[in-house]
């Protein structure tokens, strides 16, 4: 098995994204027709049976985050996390420009569940030109009548990778700095001008119009079963085609690298992948024959995450390129809890004085001690995950580390 | 160009929409001065503290004048194995400048900058936004020779 499976890429570079009249041809907007012929509780209790999980990285059933909206509010918000931030990412990029209508009609289907007509795009500020072409396809849905009542606005973020997370990211919306909030209480019952809020990412919007118009069953029935469905992966680093793929979710990492990614680029021996971006784990040659999946992923001590797959030769220096993760982190912590503003920076200095071989046996002590705290006791997921590139090395691949001690 | 007045003014009405008066702007001027800065926090009904606070958070935004074309040098793990610190050394010795520094001439600005979400083809450089695809440092001269 080797193939790819494309069901939210399947028309990609056949019809013009912007365009209701060519998505409608390949059978767009049946989905959002069913939806809206179904009672709220029984369409979300749809998703939920598909088994559909958040493609955002969290992997939170998404019929289950809508069942925690109440009911009674009149005003709710459907916001679209379009942020993507984590380094080596750009899927949900190429979901936008290759099938932007599904998108809008994901945020619809959301909307008809939850009941709400407010629908946002938050869109990272990197993207001005993906922005246009949105506010394009949603004027053309809107005047084809295809959203109905249901009405979307975008947003531009502005370089700021926390601003993946949620509540930063509602925070956002509202013209304030990218702080995350406190949780509880989640979006889903106080989030956009504390009104309940669904937050989803782009890919899992997408998925909808399909899990609508095909059933939950035929979903559930694709890939893992604790994961069902599609992952669109992108593939950067060592590899000979850096390009992106949209498979089932039970295939195996090692046919990611060496069917669809053609294998180590010039023919070299693989030395790690990290999956997820760059809060993800680095995994080594030995559990490669792990499937992509949430689940799956997680028992090796990984994270599926965003679904960015970055490859590593032989001769690359693990502790070099930690060190650049180490000060990527530093530059994204928003500041705001002192176990994520106070830690990146210190695994930043450490890092830097083990690349630069200043460091010492107690360096690498200390960065262990410094990630547990950071994992235990970080505000938001941005200081949680900031050290486990460093944990999974120190474990697979310390050997790089000690060599580099004084 | 238009105004920063008549800018901000055509986002007031929009709920949170000082972010998005900022990206316009930007748009306009490359940074947000600092007369629009204080009218911003007017119309949002913020501190000068409080506007300041959100145009400093963002990467993507600068309250410092800036050149016509803004270059970032993409630094992320991707990017940097694939030798974004040669690229960058090349931007620096042709431009004669060094990171967050402006040419003589106000027309170039270099950055860095963390994933521009372009990484098919590393490494990556943006100016003004434009993606420029597997730069080499021999090839900076040619690049930037083509912007006016």
């Amino acid at each position: 098995m080797a193939q790819e499976y494309r069901v939210l890429l399947e028309h990609a570079d056949k019809i013009n994204p912007e365009s209701v009249a060519e998505y409608v041809k390949v059978g767009g907007y049946k989905g959002l027709e069913k939806a809206r012929s179904m009672n709220p509780k029984d369409l979300a209790e749809e998703v939920k049976k598909s088994g559909l999980r958040g493609r955002g990285g969290a992997g939170f059933n998404a019929g289950m985050k809508w069942s925690f909206v109440p009911q009674y509010p009149e005003t709710k918000y459907v916001v679209c996390n379009f942020d993507e931030g984590e380094p080596g990412t750009y899927k949900d990029r190429i979901i936008a420009q290759k099938n932007a209508q599904a998108l809008l009609e994901g945020m619809a289907i959301c909307g008809h569940a939850i009941g709400s007509n407010n629908g946002y795009i938050y869109c990272r500020g990197e993207y001005p030109f993906v922005v246009e072409m949105l506010k394009n396809a949603i004027g053309n849905a809107k005047e084809s009548g295809a959203l109905g009542e249901f009405n979307i606005e975008v947003r531009m973020g502005a370089g700021a990778y926390v601003c993946g997370e949620e509540t930063a990211l509602i925070e956002s919306i509202e013209g304030h700095r990218g702080e995350p909030r406190f949780k509880p209480p989640f979006p889903g019952v106080e989030g956009l001008w504390r009104m309940p809020t669904v937050v989803n990412n782009v890919e899992t919007f997408a998925c909808l119009p399909y899990i609508l118009t095909n059933g939950a069953e035929w979903f559930a029935g694709i890939g893992a079963k604790g994961y069902p469905g599609t992952k669109v992966l992108t593939l950067t680093g060592d590899i000979e085609n850096p390009t992106y793929f949209e498979v089932p979710t039970d295939y195996l990492l090692r046919d990611v690298i060496y069917e669809l990614g053609g294998g180590v680029k010039g023919g070299k021996k693989l030395k790690a992948v990290q999956v997820g971006g760059t809060s993800g784990a680095f995994i080594p040659p030995q559990n490669l024959d792990t499937p992509i999946d949430f689940d799956s992923m997680g028992a090796i001590g990984a994270a599926l995450g965003s679904g960015a797959v970055f490859v590593m030769d032989e001769s690359r220096d693990i502790v070099d390129i930690i060190n650049r993760i180490a000060k990527f982190f530093e530059h994204e912590s928003c500041g705001q809890c002192t176990p994520c503003r106070e830690g990146t920076h210190r695994c930043k200095e450490i890092m830097e004085k083990i690349n630069t071989g200043r460091g010492s046996l107690k360096d690498i002590e200390n960065l262990k001690v410094l990630a547990r705290v950071m994992q235990k006791a970080s505000l938001c997921g941005l200081g949680q995950a900031a050290p486990i590139p460093i944990t999974s090395t120190l474990e697979h691949f310390e050997y790089e580390y000690l060599r580099k001690l004084v | 160009m238009s105004n920063y007045m008549d800018i901000i003014a055509s986002c007031q009405d929009k709920a949170g929409g000082i972010i998005e008066a900022y990206h316009a702007i930007q748009k306009e001027y490359n940074y947000i001065p600092e007369e629009a800065l204080r009218e911003a926090a007017k119309a949002f009904k913020l501190s000068e503290a409080q506007a300041f606070g959100v145009a400093t958070f963002y990467s993507y935004l600068s309250v410092k004048k800036r050149g016509k074309y803004i270059i970032r040098m993409c630094e992320s793990a991707p990017c940097h194995v694939a030798g974004a610190d040669e690229v960058l050394k090349a931007m620096e010795a042709y431009l004669g400048i060094k990171v967050g520094e402006t040419t003589p001439d106000n027309k170039f600005t270099l950055e860095l900058t963390e994933c521009v979400g372009q990484c098919q083809a590393t490494p990556v450089v943006t100016i003004n936004s434009e993606p420029v695809f597997n730069v080499k440092p021999d090839m900076v001269p040619g690049i930037l020779a083509g912007y006016k």
